[in-house]
């Protein structure tokens, strides 16, 4: 029997413990109508068998060379990253409810939150939300409730955030009454104008989100904007690469001083990049941090650290009055967990590269990306979209419809990147490519040699 | 007794600057690319300066201060602390799973395991669809309960704004009402743990837009009037949402969608056994009736002849929209889909069975030691309820007490103060993969706390005493707000 321990013995002298006749008796509260007839799910399978399956059905997706970021970025994982975060200790604990036998995730967690204030050049940190797009769907209603000098809910969500998080934004922060404001990015750069803020200068809006590098992989002018954010009593949030941050300005320094409050409010993005396998979607972890004075305003577990009975240094949950098993309909939000298996992940993935190493991997990204983009462009019939500084993406524009020359390319065992044109179907045939540290010479070549024939005129025409 | 590592330092304090693990660097591209100068960082960032060894070791001995299911007997009720199979992790952690990036063709072999825990999970719930993509049970809550919001709209039934708790609801029940915009009206339950009806029948009117439910209850009890529930409910005009947090109760025994649920969420890392992480990944996977199919949140799996896609805004119109970046937590999905395969369907019903067994066992024996039942003429379902109000009166000691005093034991603690309305109670939940001999140690380290509680009290107010720190002071913690390292000045 699968995981269960019991001999007949031992449910012989349960019941006789419990009083029962069978174990069906124990069910005997349940209305005899309401009784389940057999369930019609598959049999049990052993582990060798289903490990054959499983072997079965990963080979026949296959391991295909990939070029598409839009959110999920291959890096270079370390062994001892998931070694040590599927040791059971980790792996099969819960929630550290109980301090005391809880100081190993305790710790860790308070690590990650520094290393997150160090990355983001912010205050505090949480222990993590579950993924880049609902955080940024948190942050928004975190700044509602930061910013008491406005009162009209209106968010600004340029075009150059990643939609989908948009998307989600919606779904999340729709329903209490959020409403977000579309602002326009400038088409020959590929990044949010100053310009196209204008309109909401002086007007009584919530706060401006900027995604830094944008979702096309272009830097956004983010001193300016946080500037004029500022300007008009607008809270900033920042949607951020952990990686880049290595080269890129903290947002915690964005913009000149202006009324004592320097950078940005409130910093998310998709923690994945930090030793996070790609792994079809998820699971991955958001992370969240803002200065001091927004700290009760922030939604997630936070740990702390204090003394013992003793006065020996330890750690625990704390600010527990935000969340939702203490101020139920009162809460900052309903959020129960974090993703503490992969806050482990990123923690190791961090104090393996440390500075220096993440500075390396965001270095190597750039430049790869600057290659592959070089060498694309030399076909005929691809050309880069926009003038923006980059950092480790870009969009190429084609010719021709995008979704063949993918499909042909998936034929090569090349995922090419991602077709843009539903996203944005005026850039007529945008296409964006991501190369990171994981991409040799080699890969860039396969690519671009393998482009280079399906974009043939000859074939175009056939 | 429980045997933990003690200290350790901060990996921050391990740091000597200008150490490495440069074996994990990747190697210097020639090249010209950078970033330009106004846009650069102006400080390295503050992170470690450590060798690969020094990291191993670091995390290893924090794990090491941890109790886990791997380690430890961990009766936290309604959280459902059943082994995590090996192989779980294992396969899902097959390198072609593991590098598929999300945005890519649609990966066939990945997709037919999503499209079968679909189908697996909605013949176990009775329900007609399911969507995977909630991330862990509070969306799932949401996605509910959003879902319940936008069948009224679509309606144009825009009065339905309220939503039915019991009072023994978890706390995410009124948060979730009021993420979605509801107002919350919450209902007493009677002596024996069941719904008072009259004040349901009191509380709908043609402002309920539903109720949520647990079923056993929170009290870990089977809520016996549901039926009559379901029908009040639904004569108002709401709907009925299962709180399926937790299913090891009733798998294979009852379906929620025979009890006239509209909706549920699952908590796949309770019953289905993913891993608790230290809190997370979790996945909170929604299933629906005919009426709230149209409401599915996005993507789902679907399937054209022989071959899975993404089913997105196109073909569901009218869904509430995308909770997560690509398909919420599909690797915990997974991981949920291959624990499935390994019971199949003999295991799923015994998984039922033998979590009946064992809560009723350790209820049995608990109160044959003298400790006092919330609901003493009920049967358990996967968990029970003591309460020691009586000993609090007599001893002075708390519910608080008792789970410190338990590690000490080398047993985690049960659910402490939960649900709210039973006074000093420890809510404990065995699992089905225990074994009688550890329920059978559980009860006799209760039974010598209980002996130290006449004898020797202060025992149990001080405890812990083996752990690598005794109680934490959180007032300080939530005072003094220490929450991220910093270098000495």
């Amino acid at each position: 029997m699968a995981f269960i321990p019991h001999t007949a013995d031992d449910v012989a002298g349960m019941l006789d413990v419990i009083g029962a006749e069978s174990i069906d008796d124990l069910f005997d509260e349940i209305p005899r109508d309401l009784r389940a007839a057999a369930l019609d799910v598959p049999q049990a399978m052993g582990e060798m068998e289903v490990g054959r399956l499983l072997t079965e059905r990963a080979a026949s997706d296959g391991r295909p060379l990939n070029f598409i970021g839009a959110g999920a970025y291959e890096h270079h994982i370390p062994a001892p990253v998931w070694a040590i975060t599927t040791r059971g200790e980790f792996y099969s604990a819960y929630t550290p409810y109980q301090a005391e036998a809880s100081q190993g995730t305790l710790q860790l967690i308070y690590e990650y939150q520094s290393m997150i204030c160090a990355l983001t050049g912010m205050e505090v940190s949480n222990a993590s939300l579950y993924d880049g797009a609902s955080a940024l769907a948190e942050a928004c209603l975190m700044a509602v409730r930061a910013n008491r000098a406005a009162n009209s809910r209106r968010i600004l969500l340029p075009r150059t955030v990643n939609p989908t998080y948009a998307q989600v934004a919606k779904s999340i922060a729709g329903n209490q009454g959020i409403v977000f404001e579309t602002v326009d990015f400038d088409r020959s750069a590929g990044r949010t104008l100053l310009e196209s803020l204008q309109p909401y200068t002086g007007q009584d809006v919530t706060a401006l989100v900027v995604q830094q590098p944008n979702f096309f992989g272009n830097l956004e002018e983010a001193d300016q904007l946080t500037d004029w954010a500022h300007q008009n009593k607008i809270l900033m949030i920042a949607v951020v690469n952990p990686i880049s941050l290595a080269l890129l300005s903290a947002p915690g320094q964005w913009g000149s001083r202006i009324g004592g409050n320097p950078g940005a409010d409130i910093v998310c993005g998709e923690g994945q990049p930090l030793g996070v396998p790609l792994a079809a979607g998820g699971p991955y972890f958001g992370f969240m941090a803002t200065r001091m004075q927004y700290v009760r305003q922030m939604p997630g577990r936070i740990v702390g650290r204090t003394v013992d009975a003793e006065g020996r240094p330890g750690f625990s949950l704390t600010l527990q009055a935000r969340e939702q098993h203490i101020r139920r309909s009162k809460a900052t939000s309903n959020i129960c967990t974090n993703q503490g298996l992969l806050v482990t992940a990123a923690t190791l993935y961090m104090s393996l590269l440390g500075s220096e190493g993440l500075s390396r991997v965001a270095a190597a990204s750039l430049q790869r990306t600057a290659d592959l983009v070089a060498r694309l462009s030399g076909i005929a019939g691809v050309k880069p979209a926009f003038t923006a500084p980059r950092f480790h993406e870009a969009v190429l524009l084609l010719d021709r419809p995008v979704a063949p020359v993918l499909a042909a390319l998936t034929r090569r065992g090349i995922f090419g990147g991602l077709d843009l044109t539903d996203r944005y179907p005026e850039l007529n045939h945008a296409l964006l490519v991501c190369a990171t540290e994981t991409k040799l010479d080699a890969d860039i070549n396969a690519y671009a040699v393998a482009l280079t024939d399906i974009m043939k005129p000859s074939r175009a025409a056939a | 007794m429980a045997e933990l590592q003690a200290r350790e330092p901060l990996i921050f304090e391990l740091s000597k600057p200008g150490r490495r693990a440069g074996t994990q660097f990747p190697p210097r591209v020639k090249g010209s690319a950078e970033i330009p100068a106004h846009l650069r960082r102006a400080a390295p960032p503050l992170l470690p300066e450590v060798s690969e060894l020094q990291v191993v070791r670091h995390f290893t001995r924090l794990s090491q201060m941890n109790f886990s299911i791997d380690t430890h007997f961990y009766p936290l009720g309604s959280c459902t602390m059943k082994y995590n199979p090996k192989a779980c992790n294992s396969f899902a952690m097959l390198p072609e799973f593991l590098g598929r990036h999300p945005l890519g063709p649609e990966p066939q072999g990945f997709l037919a395991c999503m499209y079968e825990l679909q189908e697996m999970l909605q013949e176990i719930t009775g329900m007609q669809s399911v969507s995977l993509t909630p991330m862990a049970g509070a969306q799932g809550e949401f996605a509910g309960v959003a879902m319940i919001r936008a069948f009224h709209r679509s309606r144009n039934d825009l009065g339905r704004t309220e939503i039915i708790v019991p009072q023994a609801a978890h706390g995410t029940n009124p948060a979730t009402a009021a993420m979605c915009g509801c107002t919350v009206k919450e209902i007493p339950c009677d002596a024996n743990g069941d719904i008072d009806i009259d004040a349901l029948q009191a509380a709908v009117s043609p402002a309920t837009a539903g109720i949520m439910l647990t079923n056993p209850s929170t009290l870990g009890v089977f809520e016996r009037k549901i039926t009559e529930v379901a029908r009040i409910v639904h004569e108002a005009g709401g709907l009925l949402y299962y709180d399926g947090a937790n299913l090891n109760a009733i798998l294979g025994k009852v379906r929620p969608g025979d009890m006239g649920f509209d909706v549920i969420h699952m908590n796949l890392h309770k019953t289905f056994s993913t891993p608790h992480g230290g809190g997370g990944p979790g996945s909170g996977a929604v299933g629906v009736g005919a009426r709230l199919r149209p409401f599915l949140p996005i993507p789902l799996v679907g399937k054209d002849g022989a071959r899975f896609r993404w089913l997105t805004e196109r073909d569901v119109p009218q869904s509430i929209g995308r909770l997560s970046g690509f398909m919420g937590n599909a690797g915990v999905n997974l991981r949920a889909y291959i624990y499935m395969r390994l019971l199949g369907r003999e295991g799923m019903v015994r998984v039922a069975e033998f979590a009946a067994l064992n809560a009723n066992y350790l209820l049995k024996r608990l109160q044959a030691a003298g400790f006092e039942a919330a609901y003493p003429t009920r049967r358990a379902s996967h968990e029970f309820i003591i309460t020691l109000k009586r000993e609090n009166r007599l001893y002075q000691v708390t519910a608080m007490d008792v789970a410190k005093r338990l590690l000490d034991y080398g047993f985690h603690a049960p659910t402490t103060y939960f649900p709210l309305l039973v006074p000093e109670c420890l809510l404990i939940e065995p699992t089905e993969t225990e074994a009688k001999e550890d329920l059978d140690r559980f009860c006799e380290a209760m039974i010598a706390i209980r002996r130290e509680m006449e004898q020797e009290p202060e025992k149990l107010t001080s405890a812990p005493h083996t752990m690598p720190v005794r109680r934490l002071d959180d007032v300080r913690a939530a005072k003094q707000l220490d929450l991220a390292w910093k270098p000495a000045a």
